[in-house]
C-alpha cells in the first residue's frame, strides 16, 4: 500500500468505528436489542484496530504485539470475573482507560518537549492532569470495592481545602509550563500533583456513595480521551471520548438525583461529608421480630410481594437464594415484583445485573418510579439489605440529613419484613424508623441463610408439595 | 487557535449531544452494561497507543506507548467480554418460561 490511500483507509475505518459506537450506544436502551449493540461495538473496534495496524507510520511491530497479546491477557480474566466483583472490575477498568490516555499524553509532550506551542501544552496538561487523576483516583475506588482499603469515608478538617490547594498547585504547573515551556522538569512535578490529588479525591468518599464517584470516574476517564483527541487531532478518539464522558455525566446525574445531591456537591468532591452528623438522637425502642416460619407463613398467604435488594444482599451473596424464594412464590400464584432504587448496591444497575444473573426476569426488576404507586396494593415488602433508601424520614423528617432522597414507599405496604443482621444503623449512620413501626417485622440474621431458611419452611412446611 | 482544534470541538461538541440523546434512553435495566461498553468503546485509545509506539520517536515514547497499548486493550477485550456476558443474563420472563 502506498502512503496516502493507506492513510485515507483507515481514516474512513475511524469513521465507520464512530458510526458502530453510536449505534452501540442506541441499542442498548432494550434488552432485546442490546446483544447487536454490543456486536457492532466489537466490530467496529476492531476494524478500527487492524487498520490501524497497517499505518504506514507504524514501523515496528513485534513489542506491539506482545503489548497487544499481555492486553488481552489481562483482559480476558478481567472480563470473566463474577457478577458481585463487577464494581471493582470497572473501577479497575477505569483506572486503566485513564492510564493510557495519561501515558500518551505524556509521551506527546516528551516528543515534542522543550518547544510545544502553548496551545498545546494547554491541551496536552490538562489532558495529562484529568487522566493521572482518574487513575490514582479509580485505583482508590477499586481498592475500597474490594475491601483492600476501608470503605468508610476517611476524613479531616479542612480536607477540601487541602485538596483544591493541590488540584491548583496542578493547575499553576501547568499554567507555568504554557508560559515557558523550557522548564520542562515542571512536568513530571505536574503529573505528580494530579495523581496525589486523585487518591485524596475518593479516599473521603464512603462505599455508598460510589454509585455516585464511580460514575463520575467513568465519566473523567472518558473526557481524558476526548482531550487527548484533541491533542492528536484524532477525530475517532474525540468521539469515542464525548460518548464515553456524556454516559458518565449522565449516570452521575441520575445518581446525584437518587441521593438528592446538588451537581456542584459532587463535581467537588463533597461526598460523603454530610453523614457526619446524625448520630447523637437514639433511645432504644421496641421493634418486633420474627423466625423463618412466621415469615413463610406471611408470605404464602400474601397475593402480592415486592422485594426490595439492596448491598447487603450484594455482599451475603444472597441473590440466588432470593430467585428459590421467587420460584417458589411464583409457582404459588403469588405476584412477586423487585424495586430496585437507582443507587442501591456499589454501581448504577449493580441489582438488575445481580439478580439477572440469579436467572430472575428482567421485566420483575421495576425502577423506583415506577413500582411506588404499587405498594399500598402490596401485602409484603421484603427488604433485603437495603436501609436508607427505604428510610420513610426522608420524606417526613426535615431534620434527618436524608430528607429530600426520593425512597421507596415501602411503609405504605400491608406488611413490612427487613432482614437485617442487626440493629447497627445504616450507613448514613441515621436511625430508620420503618424499623419501628406496626406493621414491620425484623427478620434478624445473614441474608442469605435468612432467605434460605424461609425456602425450606416454605417447601417442607405448609407449602403445596413443591 | 489551530484550525484542527476548532474542527475537534465541532466533533466534540456534535458527539457529546448525541451522546446525551441516545444515552438518555438506555433503560436503567442496563446501567451496569452501559458503563461496561462504554468503557470498551472508549479503549479505542488503543489505536493512538499503537501509533506513539509504532513510530519510535524515543525510547521513553515506545515504552510508555505499549503500556498504553496493553492498559487500553485489556479494557477493549474484557468490556465486550463482560458485557456480552451481562446481557445475556438479561432474559425476559416469556423468553425463561420452558
Amino acid at each position: 500500500m502506498t502512503g496516502i490511500p493507506a492513510q485515507q483507509l483507515i481514516d474512513f475505518t475511524y469513521i465507520f468505528a464512530a458510526i458502530g459506537f453510536i449505534l452501540a450506544l442506541k441499542w442498548l436502551s432494550s434488552p432485546v436489542s442490546a446483544m447487536r449493540g454490543v456486536l457492532i461495538g466489537e466490530i467496529a473496534s476492531g476494524v478500527a484496530v487492524i487498520a490501524t495496524l497497517f499505518d504506514p507510520q507504524v514501523i515496528q511491530y513485534k513489542w506491539i504485539l506482545i503489548a497487544l497479546i499481555i492486553g488481552a491477557g489481562v483482559g480476558v480474566p478481567l472480563g470473566m470475573v463474577k457478577m458481585t466483583a463487577v464494581p471493582q472490575r470497572t473501577a479497575l477498568s477505569h483506572a486503566f482507560g485513564a492510564l493510557s490516555a495519561a501515558l500518551i499524553g505524556i509521551a506527546e509532550y516528551y516528543v515534542a518537549a522543550p518547544n510545544v506551542p502553548k496551545f498545546e501544552m494547554g491541551e496536552i496538561g490538562l489532558e495529562v492532569i484529568i487522566g493521572s487523576l482518574t487513575f490514582t483516583g479509580s485505583l482508590i475506588a477499586a481498592g475500597k470495592l474490594q475491601e483492600i482499603l476501608p470503605q468508610r469515608p476517611i476524613t479531616y478538617r479542612g480536607q477540601n481545602f487541602v485538596s483544591l490547594t493541590v488540584l491548583a498547585a496542578a493547575i499553576a504547573l501547568m499554567v507555568t509550563l504554557v508560559l515557558h515551556p523550557e522548564y520542562t522538569q515542571l512536568f513530571p512535578a505536574m503529573v505528580g500533583v494530579a495523581l496525589v490529588f486523585g487518591i485524596m479525591l475518593v479516599t473521603p468518599i464512603g462505599g455508598a456513595d460510589m454509585p455516585t464517584v464511580i460514575s463520575l470516574l467513568n465519566s473523567y476517564a472518558g473526557f481524558s480521551a476526548a482531550l487527548l483527541g484533541f491533542v492528536l487531532n484524532s477525530k475517532v478518539l474525540v468521539v469515542a471520548g464525548a460518548l464515553d464522558g456524556a454516559s458518565g455525566f449522565i449516570l452521575s446525574v441520575i445518581m446525584c438525583k437518587a441521593m438528592n445531591r446538588s451537581f456542584t456537591n459532587v463535581l467537588f468532591g463533597g461526598f460523603g461529608q454530610i453523614h457526619v452528623s446524625a448520630t447523637g438522637v437514639k433511645e432504644e425502642r421496641a421493634v418486633r421480630s420474627a423466625t423463618p416460619e412466621e415469615a413463610a407463613a406471611i408470605l404464602s398467604a400474601a397475593n402480592k410481594v415486592v422485594i426490595v435488594p439492596g448491598y447487603g444482599m450484594a455482599v451475603a451473596q444472597a441473590q440466588h437464594k432470593v430467585r428459590e424464594l421467587y420460584d417458589y412464590l411464583t409457582k404459588h400464584g403469588i405476584d412477586v415484583k423487585f424495586a430496585i432504587h437507582p443507587v442501591a448496591g456499589r454501581m448504577p444497575g449493580h441489582m438488575n445485573v445481580l439478580l439477572a444473573e440469579a436467572d430472575i426476569p428482567y421485566d420483575k426488576l421495576i425502577d423506583m418510579d415506577d413500582i411506588n404507586g404499587e405498594f399500598p396494593q402490596t401485602d409484603v415488602a421484603l427488604i433485603i439489605g437495603a436501609n436508607d433508601v427505604t428510610n420513610p424520614a426522608a420524606r417526613t423528617d426535615q431534620s434527618s440529613p436524608i430528607f429530600g432522597m426520593p425512597i421507596l414507599d415501602v411503609d405504605k405496604a400491608r406488611t413490612v419484613m427487613v432482614i437485617k443482621r442487626s440493629m447497627a444503623a445504616g450507613f448514613a449512620g441515621i436511625d430508620n424508623p420503618l424499623y419501628y413501626m406496626d406493621k414491620t417485622l425484623m427478620l434478624f440474621g445473614d441474608a442469605k441463610n435468612f432467605v434460605g431458611s424461609i425456602v425450606r419452611e416454605l417447601t417442607s412446611g405448609g407449602g403445596h408439595g413443591g | 487557535m489551530p484550525a484542527d482544534f476548532i474542527s475537534s470541538l465541532f466533533v466534540f461538541i456534535l458527539a457529546a449531544f448525541l451522546g446525551f440523546e441516545v444515552i438518555k434512553r438506555v433503560s436503567p435495566l442496563l446501567h451496569t452494561p452501559l458503563m461496561s461498553l462504554t468503557n470498551a468503546l472508549d479503549a479505542i485509545v488503543v489505536v493512538a497507543a499503537i501509533i506513539i509506539a509504532g513510530r519510535h520517536e524515543s525510547r521513553l515514547s515506545v515504552i510508555l506507548g505499549l503500556i498504553a497499548v496493553a492498559a487500553s486493550f485489556s479494557n477493549m477485550v474484557g468490556g465486550f467480554l463482560i458485557t456480552d456476558r451481562m446481557l445475556h443474563m438479561f432474559k425476559s420472563g416469556k423468553a425463561k418460561k420452558q
